[in-house]
């Protein structure tokens, strides 16, 4: 290596610990905050998990809590399906009608700014209502909303993950005679199971963590946990939240590291089974 | 004969498509004609644009006041002007220090490159408003930041951070940052190495190859990170409302105030139609490039 190229290297390793850092350092700051007697933020009053108690006892985070999980559940578990399905539409039917809208469809509510989908969505509702009666705002408006952003991530994550497998084996199945939903079930759900697995998780934590479409299409009566956050929040630090903070990121984290760990295994096995079959 | 799908494929197709249909792009439609409704005190808070008369003809009660509301009303002129201005150069930084990121990744060996990636990944899955919320702890006045400099004497006042532009700012750049690196990661890693080869072989410096090779060839990513950062970021709600002050005025603040202060319907649709007429150009970019990802 030139010295100028280990020059360049340097550089280059620098800026990406910078960044690491600057994602990393409130997070970690955050939950050594979490661990401080004192209510005061710049005043380190002994370590204390008080503030973790007192979590136990907040009547209202805790139905805040119940509400979002029971959402995410709902919401992730119906974009499995639906985002699955579009995958399967978008990457083997090359050509039907609909396909270019579909495709903008699953696309746009990853850039559209979350504050267009919540009112847009909440008129539809409203109007909905209006007309047909149905939905009334509450869970099922949060949810069929969640649903609605979450079926574009499981559409990309599948979708890609699909044109990467094989399709011989399907095609060998279907020769032997199996139907192409039959072949499709037995053959390539396996393979994709594990972007299944990664998808759903996301949806999980994208949904717990929604805040502004759930504030638009909520109603009055409901509220989600990052509504409790964002009212606490607003008015300023408070310890309690800096704990549940630190709860949610390390149990999303230690979730997502395992779900890693267990997809890299997937991998590795399916990887081999495709290597023993090729011998 | 191998049998296809085709009775049974509309079983697939219609589900998504029916659900995103009604629960997405309808919603446009209705936001539309409720930004041509006027506010009035009834549930829901706007009048009829559409209504049938007692004897059965169609009534058209449109009105272009919201419409001229937000021309006249310099409030929301300025709140345009401010959001674009902002995420337009948090992309640029975010692009500054995800360029290189991305490229270094991309460099690493196989295995740190997976661990490196779960490393930027990871804040993605955590909660954004709880991040939001960590920066306040680290740049309010009385945060980790000015707590350190203080102790070690680089300062004798608290910078004041917080309710500034620089605030929103580092929210934006902090929170999308990993929006950035992952689309020019996927780029920059399907990059041929033997191209690279091939200008060194011909005498090109490393930085020449990289200006003449490597950055035409990264501009997809370029493109599809800067739209990732820049158009979520142009409707930004929680990062100004937490970090900014009364003069960080994005237009995502207004929107949201507009519709849960003054409960006024049918300007906040107005300004939702507005703001989309203005970011059609940027969507249909990202899609252009998206689809032609997708398609290679």
């Amino acid at each position: 290596m030139s010295p100028m190229e280990r020059r360049s290297s340097v550089a280059l390793l620098s800026v990406l610990f910078l960044g690491i850092a600057l994602l990393y350092v409130p997070i970690l700051v955050l939950i050594a905050y979490s661990f401080n007697a004192s209510p005061l933020v710049n005043v380190w009053g002994g370590f204390s998990i008080a503030w973790y108690g007192q979590l136990l006892h907040n009547r209202q985070l805790l139905e805040g809590a119940l509400l979002s999980l029971e959402v995410a559940l709902a919401a992730s578990s119906g974009a499995i399906v639906l985002g699955t399905l579009a995958a399967i539409a978008l990457v083997r039917f090359t050509r039907f009608p609909g396909r270019l809208l579909l495709t903008g469809m699953v696309n746009a509510p990853l850039v559209m700014p979350e504050i267009i989908t919540g009112i847009t969505q909440l008129l539809l509702f409203v109007s909905m209502v209006q007309l047909l009666g149905w939905p009334h705002r509450g869970f099922t408006t949060i949810v069929l909303s969640h649903v609605t952003f979450c079926t574009a991530y499981v559409t990309i994550t599948v979708q890609s993950r699909l044109q990467a497998a094989d399709r011989s084996l399907e095609e060998a199945a279907q020769d032997l005679g199996a139907t192409p939903a039959r072949a499709f079930v037995e053959i390539t759900l396996p393979i994709i199971a594990p972007a299944l697995i990664s998808s759903w998780l996301l949806c999980f934590t994208l949904s717990l963590d929604d805040l502004v479409i759930s504030s638009f299409v909520a109603g009055p009566g409901a509220s989600t946990l990052p509504m409790v956050i964002y009212s606490k929040v607003k008015l300023g630090v408070s310890p309690d939240i800096n704990a549940l903070a630190s709860l949610i990121v390390c149990a999303v984290g230690a979730c997502i590291v395992a779900a890693r760990g267990f997809m890299i295994r997937g991998e590795r096995r399916a990887a081999m089974e495709a290597q023993l079959a090729a011998r | 004969m191998r049998r296809t799908w085709a009775p049974g494929r509309w079983l697939i197709i219609l589900p998504p498509l029916l659900f995103l249909l009604i629960f997405f792009l309808i919603p446009f439609a209705f936001a539309f004609k409720i930004s041509f409704a006027e506010a009035a005190p009834r549930v829901p808070p706007f009048t009829d644009v559409i209504s049938f008369t007692a004897d059965h003809h169609l009534r058209l009660a449109i009105s272009f006041g919201n419409y001229r509301y937000l021309l006249t009303d310099e409030v929301y002129g300025v709140a345009y002007l401010y959001s674009l201005r902002t995420a337009f150069f948090s992309t640029l930084i975010c692009l500054a220090l995800g360029y290189p990121m991305a490229y270094a990744i991309a460099r690493a060996p196989r295995p740190t490159q997976g661990l490196l990636l779960l490393i930027i990944m990871l804040p993605f899955w955590t909660s954004f408003l709880l991040r939001v919320y960590a920066l306040e702890g680290i740049i309010r006045d009385t945060g980790f930041l000015n707590t350190a400099l203080l102790h070690l004497g680089l300062i004798s006042q608290p910078l004041h951070i917080m309710r500034t532009s620089v605030a929103v700012y580092l929210g934006i750049i902090y929170s999308y940052l990993p929006f950035m690196v992952l689309p020019l990661f996927a780029t920059l890693e399907k990059l041929d190495p033997t191209l690279l080869e091939a200008a060194a072989d011909l005498g090109s410096p490393p930085w020449r190859a990289f200006w003449d090779v490597t950055l035409p060839l990264s501009i997809p990513g370029v493109i599809a990170g800067s739209m990732l950062v820049f158009i979520p970021a142009v409707g930004e709600f929680v990062i100004p409302s937490l970090l900014g002050g009364p003069n960080q005025l994005m237009i995502g603040r207004v929107l949201w105030d507009e519709f849960f202060g003054n409960h006024d319907w049918p300007v906040a649709s107005a300004v939702a139609i507005a703001f989309l007429l203005l970011l059609v150009g940027p969507i249909a970019i990202y899609q252009y490039y998206n689809v032609r990802q997708l398609e290679a």
